[in-house]
């Protein structure tokens, strides 16, 4: 199975629905973290580029807040293709965005155990 | 056995590349009484009927199956074709083998095999057709027009100018529609009122022309030519005829909390009211909700004050029956409601307002007197936000799949007109596209960036943010450089999505005319016959049929009040003959088959029947040919099988299935 | 009224007093909490990918035991009423993912989203009434001004979690109202905190949650109810204005917080 149709499939988005109105990118907490925009990620699938949104920042950057998905007139999901390509990448052996070694100096006193479950789960296999 | 002929169309590709015509002519052959089969690229042309006129002479033919395109595009064609030349059009049957068939398959051998299925069903059902004449029915020669917007007045101006008495109804207070409400039109910007109100005054003037304002449509019965219609006169409290505009009674009213309808709420009325200076009639109507006599029987205020006597608080709704040969559907518009946008923050900031809001804001009989001003705190904006598809183009839950189609062009004409009068004040427009197909129409967008320095921004608007300062946040994205950008505003202006009069449903039920998934009343082709509707002698004027503006409304106007009048032409119309009859034999005169008539077409009579030599006294169906449509819901009710539809009999449609099945 | 119950790994940990809180509460408005027995962590964030099956498989054993009790299933943190939410609608509604996951687990009766998945705050509203608990308040907060933060996961996807208005919520608000509290709305109040990005990168979290404080403190708020420790924990390190787990607020206005001090 090709990466697009691995994407297609993981996420569940149809890209072909996107209007390209930007809703997306307005609403987007991380935007300015982001190399590519919340707007941008459906033309990467539809240009078969998934290794680039895969090795891109915003992989890491996403928050997994749901505005995107909330306020997308079309019901396009960009959130959902990050994820998606995300986990392209960590699916693959050594390539975790978060490593337990480091672990220990990312904590304090207070940190919940909620924060290291999602984030686990977020960046990791 | 009848002597019966098919005839294949190849419909240049259309139904060829995907049906092997050959092929079902040689099946068409082999059919019982089928003693001519031929195929031919266009049926419908002049060459083709003339094929079949031939074979109908040479073969002596008494039946024909025509398998071409819908009913709905020829069947009338193939019918004239056969009575011109000596056979009863009811005679002829049309195999539906393209949108039924060619344009829905792609594996050709499926395709000609489902052909050839349709044509033995229509060869099946054509051996039991019996030749049908039509029969004739009057025609009313007046015509009724619901709404009385500028599709509404145009539509009935056309009419009456044309010598055809019309009754508008309308269910505010006065004519003038959601035009009324604005305040300068694009792109020539005159101003909106100084455009309509003559045509209100003409249409009030006019002899063919009889106004019912505060009136409703209530029941509709009847068919194209003669339909009766009850009308609701809601009770306005105050006597038409004596009343003459004086205006005392509002200025004296106490009653001042009702939120002004014309003014979208912005401010507010009095309980008695008229909605606006020019309004036609000038005669005010009294808010039951809101008058204090009506509620508490105290007050009586107005009526000490008019002069003229005309308050009378004992009026009560009337009912007005009339018959019509056509009806207009002229609905219009309104907004959507912005409940579910709360990113936009509309209910939370009076500062964000729809566009028609800011019309109002902006004319000088609105709210602020035409004042551009903030209307928490009166203030003039500096800093004007524009956000467009507001609910447009949406295929979420919130929203509207389709374009409004004005938007662009109002929002230019906003932001041309703000910075024309408040130069100091910045308008940004956030767009996702610029749509201005329409004569002089980009011109008037490119003077709002060219000549007026209107800022537009492609791309959407995620969140609007009240601040504690009582400024708006808004959380925008510039597409083109890719982007966040925060901008402080004072006023956000919405462009609300249009949708049909809320309405429209019910009037379309009660027409029996159709109407698309969004409320749209549906066209009977959407380019061919782009002011009927399907149902026979309703006719569509302006937004009721879709998104349009005040030049393309204007022009439907007139188509429709064109062919209204060729309708009303007529003196008489022929009619259907395929309609139902009941066996006297079978039927027992249960009334169910009247239950379910839609158009009142079945009545009882007592008649004496001789069954099986015992003669006795009968209570039997009878049906007005005049009436029945032929819908055929009382054939499928009838418990005892005694109804029939003359055309599509029981007998001809199980032959029909027994073919299909064979 | 008797509820299966899912506290969550943070309720058991870090914030143990904030579970006692829900409970003893509960108690007194006239409803039960019954904990799962052997419940897993519900993976704190809800798998995405539409192939994950694993993952869920937690949520799918803590959402049938419910089934097995007869009973509907109540959370107290925002993250596992949203995980609970979205896997039970997958159960329900993706053939795909209902299939494969009852294969998994081979229950005696596949699990086909039966469950009633609530949020402690939908019990309050919607069982106990705003009115009724406004009745049983013994320590009203008249004068506080507290504004709510929803933050991201209660409200969104809201085709799924169907919780409230996702854009102009009201249930926080009422429950502070019926508190005795005035609610201060705040634009940014569903507006994200940062998540699980804090824990690497923690200057990107402390600017959203500065933009969230700043502007309900502009609106006069003095402290911030949440329903969720990670938001909590996120908006705390901003300093701001104290942030109160909702519970905690519900336990002192009906005397149960002063009692057990």
């Amino acid at each position: 199975m090709s990466c697009v149709e691995q994407i297609k499939r993981i996420s569940g988005v149809e890209p072909l629905k996107c209007m390209k109105c930007g809703k997306c990118s307005a609403s987007c907490p991380s935007f300015n973290e982001m190399d590519i925009k919340p707007h941008q990620f459906v033309t990467y699938v539809i240009h078969d580029d998934v290794q680039a949104l895969a090795n891109s920042r915003s992989a890491w950057k996403c928050l997994s807040c749901f505005a995107c998905i909330e306020r997308c007139p079309r019901n396009v999901q960009p959130g959902k293709i990050i994820d998606a390509a995300r986990q392209l990448l960590i699916r693959q052996r050594g390539q975790e965005g978060l490593s337990a070694d480091v672990i220990p100096q990312l904590l304090d006193e207070e940190t919940p155990q909620q924060l290291l479950m999602s984030a686990f789960r977020k960046y990791r296999r | 056995m009848k002597r019966i002929g098919v005839f294949v169309c190849h419909c240049g590709s259309n139904i060829a590349a995907t049906v092997d015509v050959k092929k079902v002519v040689e099946m068409a052959l082999l059919e019982q009484g089928v003693v001519h089969a031929e195929d031919y690229p266009y049926m419908c042309s002049e060459a083709g009927q003339q094929r079949i006129a031939e074979a109908i002479r040479e073969k002596q033919l008494e039946g024909i199956v025509v398998c071409s395109c819908s009913p709905r595009m020829h069947e009338a064609t193939f019918r004239k074709c056969a009575e011109r030349n000596g056979l009863n059009p009811y005679l002829v049957e049309i195999a539906n083998v393209r949108e039924h068939c060619s344009w829905i398959h792609k594996d050709m051998q499926e395709a000609t095999q489902k052909a050839v299925i349709l044509m033995r069903a229509a060869v099946a059902k054509v051996h039991l057709n019996t030749p049908l004449q039509a029969g004739e029915s009057a025609v009313t020669k007046r015509a009724l027009v619901i709404g009385g917007g500028i599709a509404g007045i145009q539509t009935a101006l056309d009419i009456a100018d044309a010598g055809y008495p019309v009754d508008i109804v309308e269910k505010e207070p006065s004519i003038g529609g959601r035009m009324s409400q604005l305040d300068k039109t694009f792109p020539t910007l005159d101003c909106s009122a100084c455009i309509l109100t003559p045509k209100m005054v003409e249409a009030a003037a006019h002899e063919n022309i009889t106004i019912h304002t505060w009136s409703e449509v209530e029941k509709v019965s009847g068919f194209v030519g003669s339909f009766t219609v009850e009308i609701r006169k809601k009770a306005r409290y105050v006597n038409m005829d004596k009343c003459t505009g004086c205006g005392i009674c509002q200025e004296k009213c106490p009653s001042k909390k009702p939120l002004s309808e014309f003014n979208r709420g912005l401010n507010t009325r009095t309980a008695i009211y008229t909605p606006f200076a020019q309004a036609i009639p000038n005669v005010p109507v009294i808010d039951p909700n809101a008058c204090i006599k009506l509620k508490t029987g105290k007050c009586g205020i107005c009526e000490k004050f008019c002069q003229a006597g005309a308050i009378d608080y004992t009026q009560k709704d009337e009912i007005l029956t009339q018959q019509y040969g056509a009806i207009v559907v002229a609905t219009g518009f309104d907004t959507i409601k912005l409940d579910k946008y709360g990113e936009y923050a509309y209910n939370e900031s009076k500062d964000v307002i729809t566009s028609l809001e800011l019309e109002r804001i902006m004319n000088a009989a609105g709210p602020t007197k035409g004042h551009l001003e903030r209307l928490s705190d009166g203030k003039a904006p500096k800093e004007i936000v524009f956000i467009q598809c507001v609910g447009s183009r949406c295929s979420d839950d919130r929203g509207k799949p389709y374009c409004s189609k004005i938007c662009c062009m109002y929002t230019a004409k906003h932001a041309m007109l703000i910075r024309d009068k408040y130069p100091d004040t910045n308008v940004t427009v956030f767009y996702i596209d610029v749509r201005t197909p329409g004569k002089n129409f980009d011109e008037f967008y490119r003077r709002a960036v060219e000549d007026y320095g209107v800022n537009y921004v492609k791309g959407q608007v995620g969140k609007v943010a009240p601040q504690p300062d009582g400024s708006l946040l808004v959380h925008g994205v510039d597409l083109l450089e890719n982007k966040q950008i925060l901008k402080k505003a004072d006023m956000v202006v919405l462009a609300t999505a249009i949708e049909p009069n809320p309405d429209a449903r019910k009037i379309a039920t009660m027409l029996t005319a159709s109407i698309d998934t969004n409320n749209f009343l549906t066209e009977a082709h959407p380019k061919l016959r782009p002011v009927e509707s399907p149902t026979a002698g309703v006719f569509l004027s302006g937004v009721a049929q879709g998104p349009k503006d005040i030049p393309e409304t204007v022009a439907q106007a007139g188509a429709a009040a064109v062919k209204v009048i060729g309708l009303l032409a007529k003196d008489k119309l022929k009619t259907n003959p395929c309609t139902a009859k009941a066996d006297e034999l079978r039927c027992n005169g249960c009334s169910q088959c009247a239950n379910v008539c839609p158009y009142g077409a079945i009545s009882y009579e007592t008649r004496q029947v001789n069954d099986h030599g015992i003669r006795e006294d009968r209570r039997i169906a009878v049906v007005n040919s005049a009436l029945c449509q032929g819908c055929g819901a009382c054939t499928v009710t009838c418990p005892s099988g005694a109804m029939d539809l003359q055309g599509f009999s029981n007998r001809q449609i199980i032959a029909e299935v027994d073919a299909i099945c064979r | 009224m008797k509820y299966s119950y899912f506290p969550g790994c943070t309720l058991r940990n870090k914030a143990k007093d904030l579970d006692d809180y829900a409970r003893a509460c509960a108690e007194k408005l006239g409803f039960s909490l019954e904990e799962l027995t052997d419940w897993q962590c519900c993976g704190g964030v809800y798998p995405l990918g539409a192939d994950e099956i694993a993952s869920k498989l937690p949520s799918v054993r803590a959402l049938n035991a419910a089934k097995e009790q007869g009973q509907d299933l109540v959370a107290v943190c925002s993250a596992c009423y949203h995980v609970l939410k979205r896997v039970n609608d997958d159960m329900a509604n993706v053939a795909d993912i209902q299939t494969r996951a009852n294969n998994y687990m081979a229950l005696p009766e596949p699990y086909r989203g039966e469950t009633r998945v609530l949020h402690y705050l939908e019990v309050l509203r919607d069982v106990v009434g705003f009115d009724n608990l406004k009745k049983q308040v013994v320590n009203p907060l008249t004068g506080r001004k507290i504004g709510a933060y929803y933050g991201c996961l209660l409200l969104r996807p809201s085709g799924v979690m169907a919780f409230d208005d996702p854009e102009d919520p009201s249930i926080l608000e009422d429950f502070i109202r019926a508190l005795g509290a005035e609610p201060v709305v705040y634009p940014y109040r569903n507006e994200c905190c940062g998540g699980y990005i804090s824990l690497q990168d923690k200057e990107q979290s402390a600017s959203l949650c500065r933009r969230i404080t700043e502007s309900a403190v502009g609106f006069r708020a003095d402290c911030l109810v949440t329903a969720c420790p990670l938001c909590k924990y996120n908006l705390d390190k901003n300093g701001a204005l104290p942030i109160v787990y909702f519970t905690e607020l519900l336990a002192e206005a009906l005397g149960i917080k002063e009692a057990d001090k």
